[in-house]
């Protein structure tokens, strides 16, 4: 299926959760926020969110320097 | 004061025909406090870009002292802070002064921690985040969620940065949103990618304009949004961000652990460079002429009214009157709290 991550097309398995596809997407030692079809989605519900064909994904990192 | 303000009567037309702000938020403008914490590249845009508003009244705070590798960044500086090595909340404030001699700015050489925060955001309206590392942005999270003051996070490294404005009790506060506090070395620095300047200029834009809006109560205007932005791949892209996370251990629950952390240890890596700074708990002031004098034997050294300098084996040990130390030639906190406990004492 596809999906649409920080304005680009990706092709990706269904049937995933969030948190498995963020797995796949980006090296997760990084904090990040997440945005799934215009909804923020804490943490603890990555699990249980399952992403659809044509889902939009923002994904936002936390910087530290300055 | 009236005379200064009747010859610079046009100083602030072009701020005030913006109706947004108007002469009301002008006055409002300069009636404000704001604590910029933190005047390195972002802090020092901070400055500049709110004392030519009119605001009021800056509190700067920073622990570090202007050097050459800062200058293509740091627009407040000059070569000649760079080689006097001042440090930078004196060199801000006086830059500011050229700037703007109308408006009244606090120069604070420290290390902001949880000993003194809350006594440096007590009496503003505002706080910036102009700083360098997670920590001490979840520490300023604690303080202003607790006194109810609105903060501004911003950051950046490489060619990328993000910011929020932190409304406590309107808007997500930043553990809301990033629940965690990333593990060191978990995270890309400006020792480790660099970073342009543009970036800087475009991350505190955007956080100066929330400040003005704040400032003179255009509350509704607010982004309420998490924004990044990549400057180099000219990529913005902001994530609402809605109500505040009611299980939040700060702002839901009222859990101030970084504020509370009454035993810690001040060993901090700075950013983009390699160097460590260490404060000990409690310390009293230092005799910087006394220190100095017992350091000359040891290496070589340099005096001024802030500081004091010594150049041993591979390191640079730059001590403040506060007993604050950065040493640099070590990413190591073990070394260089040796470093510190062999030429200073502790």
């Amino acid at each position: 299926m596809k999906i649409t991550v920080n304005g680009e097309e990706k092709e990706i398995e269904s049937g995933l959760n969030l948190s498995e596809v963020l797995d796949r997407l980006i090296t997760l030692d990084h904090k990040i926020a997440v945005e799934l079809n215009k909804n923020v989605i804490r943490k603890k519900d990555w699990e249980t969110t399952e992403v659809l064909d044509s889902d939009e994904l923002e994904i936002v990192h936390f910087v530290g320097g300055g | 004061m009236l005379i200064s303000s009747k010859v610079n009567e046009n100083r602030y037309s072009r701020q005030e025909l913006f109706a947004e702000i108007g002469k009301d938020g002008q006055e409002k403008l300069l009636d404000s406090k704001v604590l910029i914490v933190g005047c390195g590249a972002l802090g020092a845009s901070h400055a500049e870009i709110l004392s030519r508003a009119g605001v009021g009244f800056l509190r700067l705070v920073d622990r570090d002292f202007v050097e050459f590798s800062n200058l293509q960044r740091q627009t407040l500086y000059s070569e000649k802070d760079a080689r006097e090595r001042l440090p930078k909340a004196i060199a801000a404030k006086t830059r500011i002064a050229e700037i703007n001699s109308e408006i009244e700015t606090e120069a604070i050489v420290a290390d902001v921690n949880h000993s003194n925060i809350e006594s440096y955001l007590r009496d503003i309206d505002l706080v910036l985040d102009g700083t360098d590392n997670f920590q001490i942005r979840y520490l300023i999270n604690d303080a202003a969620v607790k006194h109810k003051k609105a903060w501004i996070y911003g950051a950046a490294v490489s060619g990328y940065g993000t910011t929020m404005t932190v409304f406590p009790g309107k808007t997500p506060c930043l553990r809301c949103v990033f629940e965690e506090i990333p593990a060191a070395g978990s995270s890309p620095t400006c020792d480790t990618a660099g970073v342009i300047q543009p970036i800087i200029t475009s991350i505190s834009a955007i956080q100066t304009t929330e400040a003005l809006k704040i400032l003179t109560g255009n509350f509704e205007d607010l982004h309420g949004s998490l924004v990044q932005v990549d400057i180099w791949r000219n990529d913005w892209r902001s994530i609402k961000l809605g109500a505040p996370n009611g299980e939040c251990e700060t702002c839901g629950k009222e859990n101030y652990q970084f504020l509370n952390a009454e035993n810690a240890e001040f060993f901090t890596s700075l950013c983009g460079r390699d160097a460590v700074q260490i404060q000990p708990p409690n310390a009293s002031k230092i005799d910087l002429e006394k220190l100095e004098s017992s350091l000359k034997n040891v290496g070589r050294t340099k005096l001024n009214q802030y500081l004091v300098r010594l150049n041993v084996d591979n390191y640079e040990i730059t001590v403040f009157k506060d007993a604050r130390a950065i040493i640099k030639g070590t990413n190591d906190v073990s070394v260089a709290r040796g470093l510190y406990a062999k030429y200073i004492g502790s």
